[in-house]
């Protein structure tokens, strides 16, 4: 199986204070990637170096190097605009824009240009029913993103980044404030969307990277510890961190 | 001895009623006082017609047309450098020496008296620049002077702007112009419009400055070259000459409900095209 993204002893730091260290990790096209770990040990770091959303960051500072399809996503040549169509990202706290439904979703298709409206609509539509919206919505997709409750703007912020037809979809701990019933239908949606897209996922707790991920990598304090299958990292890991992390000793 | 909690309670209480009620018993003093003058003297044939006898008789109808022209010109000029400034110091450099010039230049321009400006607008604009007593001047010298509230103003608006907002349209592979104009912009619109409000007053309201660049000629101004009389420099001649008082609170009256009116509209206009 192809790797999408290859890490290579990729190091970050914040004004000089290193949050990863020497990183080496592949990223194998339609998996779910579970990236696991506690509180402040570098994961967000890792998912915004991803698609360059690191670059709107002062003072920071990295070694090594990610490929994405084999190609340096920090080459000259590669502009962070192009890098972010592939590499979709949706954040830890829902993140609507002060605009509708549809202008939130249709957004990313507008800055792109070149799309006339009924594709844009058709796409709309098309990113709202993989994300298990369509019949919430449907009717109302021109009131403010705003007043949808907080599951409902999770899912809005996938087919926000679905719309763009990604590659990989970046997801940071994005179910930390929602409700079982919304978190199960954002993890159905994800598992759909596997056969298209390779998604990296923070899972808010390791239930979630139980139920959903092919494999898991474990951080902690910037070290990947270990990476395997996620039935071996949830029942035999090699390390003992690992162990006491997922059988939830500390953390 | 102690307050109980209770007391204190009803003591703090009764003291910032007591300041709210005062501070707005004499602003109402003040403005129903002068509308109480002046309304009566306000009619059609006042707002329509020239001033007559140096404004001892007739209306005011150029000093009205002076007063929209200067403002207008003075708005037209200051929003977009200030708004630009603004967008500049907020999204565009890093806190560093240029910015703190540029902020130290600001905030000494608003610290400045108006009749300084008004100086500055004679010798520059009036003289040096030969445009000469104009409406153009007269604009010029309001532009310079509400720059500082506009840039402040906006800056604030625009620092107000969630940061998660930028990252959502970047993460959404828009570029920097279009995260501005697309995202920044519309959500600090309402703040940005407040400052430029904040300006429109001042122009309205400013006298010493416009005297010396705008001049004090009665005739209807045509064009910017023309020197022009504001209704807040036709009050002032009017009072401090004793031409007619009657005159100059009518005078005052249209100036306040002038604001007033303009404030209702932009507000209005807002709340229409501001989410």
């Amino acid at each position: 199986m192809h790797s999408k993204f290859e890490i290579i002893n990729f190091s970050f730091y914040y004004n000089e204070k290193r949050v990863l260290n020497s990183l080496n990790l592949n990223i194998r096209a339609n998996e779910i990637l579970s990236v696991l770990g506690p509180a402040n040990s570098g994961i967000t770091t890792l998912l915004r170096a991803l698609n360059r959303l690191s670059d709107l960051d002062r003072g920071v500072r990295f070694e090594g190097d990610i490929l994405l399809d084999g190609k340096s996503i920090f080459a000259p040549d590669v502009s962070a605009t192009a890098l972010r169509r592939r590499v979709g990202m949706v954040f830890e706290v829902p993140t609507p824009l002060p605009i509708s439904i549809y202008e939130n979703i249709a957004y990313g298709l507008k800055v792109n240009g070149k799309m006339s409206k009924n594709q844009i609509s058709e796409r709309v539509e098309y990113a709202l029913r993989k994300a298990a919206l369509w019949d919430e919505v449907k009717d109302r997709q021109h009131i403010p993103a705003m007043s949808l409750s907080g599951g409902q703007q999770q899912r809005m912020c996938i087919a926000r980044v679905i719309a763009l037809n990604p590659e990989v979809i970046l997801i940071d701990r994005s179910c930390s404030g929602l409700d079982p019933i919304s978190t199960a239908k954002f993890e159905e949606s994800l598992v759909e969307l596997k056969e298209q897209v390779t998604v990296v996922l923070a899972p808010h707790n390791v239930q979630q990277a139980s139920r959903i991920s092919d494999r898991i990598a474990f951080i902690l304090m910037g070290d990947l510890v270990e990476e395997g299958p996620c039935e071996k990292i949830l029942t035999t890991p090699d390390d003992k961190r690992t162990y006491d992390y997922v059988t939830g000793r500390f953390g | 001895m102690k307050l109980s909690t209770r007391s204190g309670e009803r003591i703090a209480k009764i003291l910032i009623w007591t300041a709210a009620v005062f501070v707005l018993a004499v602003l109402l003093f003040i403005i129903i006082y002068i509308l109480a003058r002046g309304i009566p003297v306000i009619s059609w044939s006042f707002l329509t017609e020239m001033p007559r006898s140096m404004g001892r008789e007739g209306g005011i109808a150029s000093a009205v047309v002076g007063t929209l022209l200067v403002t207008t010109v003075a708005i037209l000029i200051a929003a977009p450098f200030g708004i630009g400034t603004a967008f500049y110091l907020a999204e565009y450099t890093k806190e560093g020496v240029i910015t703190r010039i540029i902020r130290f230049c600001a905030e000494s321009l608003a610290g400045i008296p108006s009749i300084v400006y008004g100086l500055f607008g004679f010798i520059f604009f009036v003289i040096y620049l030969n445009l000469g007593w104009s409406v153009l001047s007269g604009g010029l010298t309001l532009a310079f002077m509400i720059l500082p509230t506009i840039i402040r103003t906006s800056e604030e608006a625009i620092l107000a702007v969630p940061k998660i907002y930028r990252e959502v349209s970047f993460s959404l592979s828009a570029t920097k112009t279009q995260t501005i104009f697309k995202v920044v912009l519309p959500s600090a619109l309402r703040g940005i419009a407040n400052g430029i409000i904040l300006g429109l007053g001042r122009c309205i309201a400013e006298t010493a400055a416009v005297m010396l660049t705008a001049g004090s000629a009665l005739r209807m101004a045509f064009s910017l070259f023309d020197s022009t009389r504001t209704m807040a420099v036709h009050f002032y001649i009017l009072a401090v000459e004793g031409i007619s008082m009657e005159n100059a609170y009518g005078t005052a009256a249209l100036l306040i409900i002038l604001i007033f009116l303009i404030n209702v509209v932009f507000n209005a206009l807002v709340n229409r095209f501001v989410r």
